[in-house]
């Protein structure tokens, strides 16, 4: 037996060469139907191989995706998968379970390098799960209202790029930017405030306090009454909600600067203003930036469910609660995924800034403190 | 070593007083009583004196000296730098204060850090840069100006902290046990740097350390105190000789000298002990 294999990854290469071989077995007598599928159960069941030989960590790779394509070229059109069908996907799932496995191992052990190869697992772990949900959803013959196929989602993401872009213009550009950085700013200036003023200290944070309360479905419609139904009442929505976390965290951030450190202040006799804009903030910036992550997520949740308590006819959360009562499920889905895209992206630019700003600290440097 | 040196050596140090305590005293009050940092302390610092404050934990030294800096304020007596308040003082900049640890900013590279003072104090650009040069020389950093203070060693870090002090005209240098947290053999070098520092630019220091060795070594004045409450329970004006090679630490004089500090700790001590 080769030693390279934990139990784990020996348990995952036998279920996929048993489940190919099932599949082998049970597809024989419709042999001819799907050659692609029949050519995965083949080679699945050769895996076993690796037992008495080298076999590449690499051609697990291959395997999972040739029965990935396999399946999905194979999947009969209005109609339910034959029930061998499940044996193949079970089998290239344990493939691709199993190559992941081998690849952090290797990585693990310094024989494949972290930068790039790193990468390969999650892109493979997200392809998995939409090939999982485009076979399961098809193969299973799963109503498009409970959930689409993510190739139906694609379709009518391509198809309706013109109406996606003008929604996205109207909920991010237009809501979300703007109400993110008004938000984000006025926290920044009241904590400043707060942290000079003890009155501030004891007046204004419970109000801070009681607004991050209050629930967005009941600040929506009241935003709706005062700036109207365009874009300026979700903006508002975004800056009501992004507002505390920046103050809550700035406020705490503020105080981050050792004693030692303001000690030194001074001795130089430094002015309030030179001693917050040379020490305090740059010390708190690792503060501000964690407010600034959190917000740019919640903002866009923030602008999205507002829509839905009146606007014009363009929007993200227009759309979506319009497709949910129209049963365009796909295009709920499309405009879910444009949502994700957006917001993830947005968190990862204010990721990477906090990394050229922060590059100081432990978090960032990965030194000691 | 001859009299005459030692005179020489006396009639040096002897300047104008810079600083000045009269039955300085400072309580800080806690949930459980007050705590008597500081009782009735009395003492001269002339100008270009060395003087050291050593004592067991508690004893009040660095409290002495933050009182000096005006970090903490005195409850009672006086005491003058430089014929001001303490507050005046610092606020016409008549210090440099080396803490216990480096206390660099991590976002500024090491020039940067010395330029900080700089910066507050309104010194033109052209300005900075030649101090700031000056005082990299002065403590053998120079190479290093583009570092972060996280990419050096602690010595290092601690000879930029006092490069940073340096920077600006301060005739007194203040140092709350700077090299405290430094091993033996980088604590030695330091020392003797300092010796020679000091000897170049004609400042006034006040050590705080609680190593016999370091304060007898460096020293011109040391000061003896001792806790609860905080005092100064000997004065001993040294009798070595400014120059000092490491190995002065052999001499008959050295150790009679250590040997006084070590009896005015333990009397210090043996008095603390009859409250127990």
């Amino acid at each position: 037996m080769r030693s390279d294999l934990s139990s784990l990854q020996l348990y995952l290469a036998l279920v996929a060469a048993g489940t190919g071989l099932a599949g082998l077995l049970a597809g024989l007598p419709t042999l001819g139907a799907a050659p692609l599928l029949t050519a995965f159960y083949a080679l699945a069941t050769l895996s076993l191989a690796r037992l008495v030989m080298p076999w590449s960590l690499w051609l697990d790779l291959l395997l999972a995706l040739l029965g990935a394509v396999a399946l999905i070229a194979s999947l009969p059109p209005g109609a339910a998968m034959p029930l061998h069908h499940w044996l193949a996907l079970f089998s290239a799932w344990a493939l691709a379970w199993l190559f992941v496995e081998r690849l952090s191992a290797a990585i693990r052990r310094g024989r494949l390098p972290e930068t790039g190869i790193g990468l390969i697992i999650p892109v493979l772990f997200g392809l998995a799960l939409l090939v999982i949900w485009e076979v399961v959803t098809r193969g299973a013959n799963v109503p498009p209202v409970l959930l689409p196929p993510p190739s139906a989602i694609w379709a009518r993401l391509t198809a309706e790029v013109p109406l996606l872009w003008a929604d996205f213009v109207q909920t991010f550009i237009k809501s979300v930017i703007p109400g993110y950085i008004i938000g984000c700013l006025a926290g920044l200036a009241v904590a400043i405030a707060v942290d000079r003023s003890p009155f501030l200290k004891a007046g204004v944070m419970p109000i801070g306090n009681f607004m991050s309360a209050l629930p967005i479905i009941g600040i929506a419609p009241i935003m709706v009454m005062w700036f109207g139904f365009d874009w300026q009442s979700k903006a508002a929505v975004v800056v009501a909600m992004t507002f505390f976390p920046m103050l809550v965290n700035t406020v705490a951030g503020l105080n981050a600067a050792s004693a030692i450190e303001r000690d030194l202040m001074t001795t130089y006799a430094a002015s309030y203003w030179q001693t917050l804009m040379k020490l305090r903030l740059p010390a708190a910036g690792p503060f501000i930036f964690n407010a600034l992550k959190i917000n740019s997520t919640l903002a866009l949740i923030g602008a999205i469910v507002a829509e839905f308590f009146g606007t014009p006819v363009v929007g993200m959360g227009f759309r979506i609660s319009t497709g949910v009562g129209r049963l365009a499920i796909d295009l709920v889905w499309a405009e879910i995924a444009v949502a994700a895209v957006a917001g993830s992206a947005f968190y990862a630019g204010v990721a990477l800034v906090e990394r050229a700003v922060t590059f100081w600290h432990p978090s960032v440097r990965g030194g000691r403190a | 070593m001859s009299d005459t040196v030692i005179e020489t050596s006396f009639a040096k140090d002897t300047g104008p007083a810079v600083v000045r305590a009269e039955h300085l005293g400072l309580t800080f009050p806690t949930g459980d009583g007050d705590v008597v940092a500081l009782s009735d302390v009395n003492l001269t610092i002339n100008k270009g004196d060395f003087v050291s404050f050593i004592g067991p934990s508690g004893c009040g030294k660095t409290t002495f000296l933050r009182t000096i800096a005006d970090l903490e304020k005195p409850t009672s007596g006086t005491l003058t730098i430089n014929g001001m308040s303490a507050e005046e003082a610092r606020r016409a900049r008549a210090y440099g204060y080396v803490f216990q640890a480096p206390a660099l900013y991590p976002w500024r590279t090491i020039e940067k850090n010395i330029a900080l003072p700089l910066e507050i104090m309104g010194y033109a650009p052209a300005q900075q840069a030649e101090r700031i040069k000056r005082t990299m020389d002065l403590v053998n950093l120079s190479g290093f100006e583009k570092k972060y203070p996280w990419q050096l060693s602690g010595g290092m870090q601690q000879r930029a902290s006092i490069a940073r002090a340096l920077a600006f005209d301060a005739d007194l240098l203040l140092m709350d046990e700077p090299f405290g947290a430094l091993d033996e053999i980088v604590r030695d070098h330091l020392n003797s740097e300092l010796l020679k520092l000091w000897d170049r630019t004609q400042k006034t220091i006040c050590f705080v350390t609680h190593s016999i060795p370091e304060a007898v070594y460096l020293s011109t004045k040391i000061v003896v105190m001792s806790p609860r409450p905080g005092r100064v329970t000997d004065v001993i004006e040294s009798t070595l000789p400014r120059e000092r090679p490491l190995d002065i630490r052999e001499t008959p004089e050295f150790l009679a000298i250590a040997a006084r500090v070590r009896d005015g700790l333990r009397a210090g001590h043996s008095y603390d002990g009859e409250h127990v």
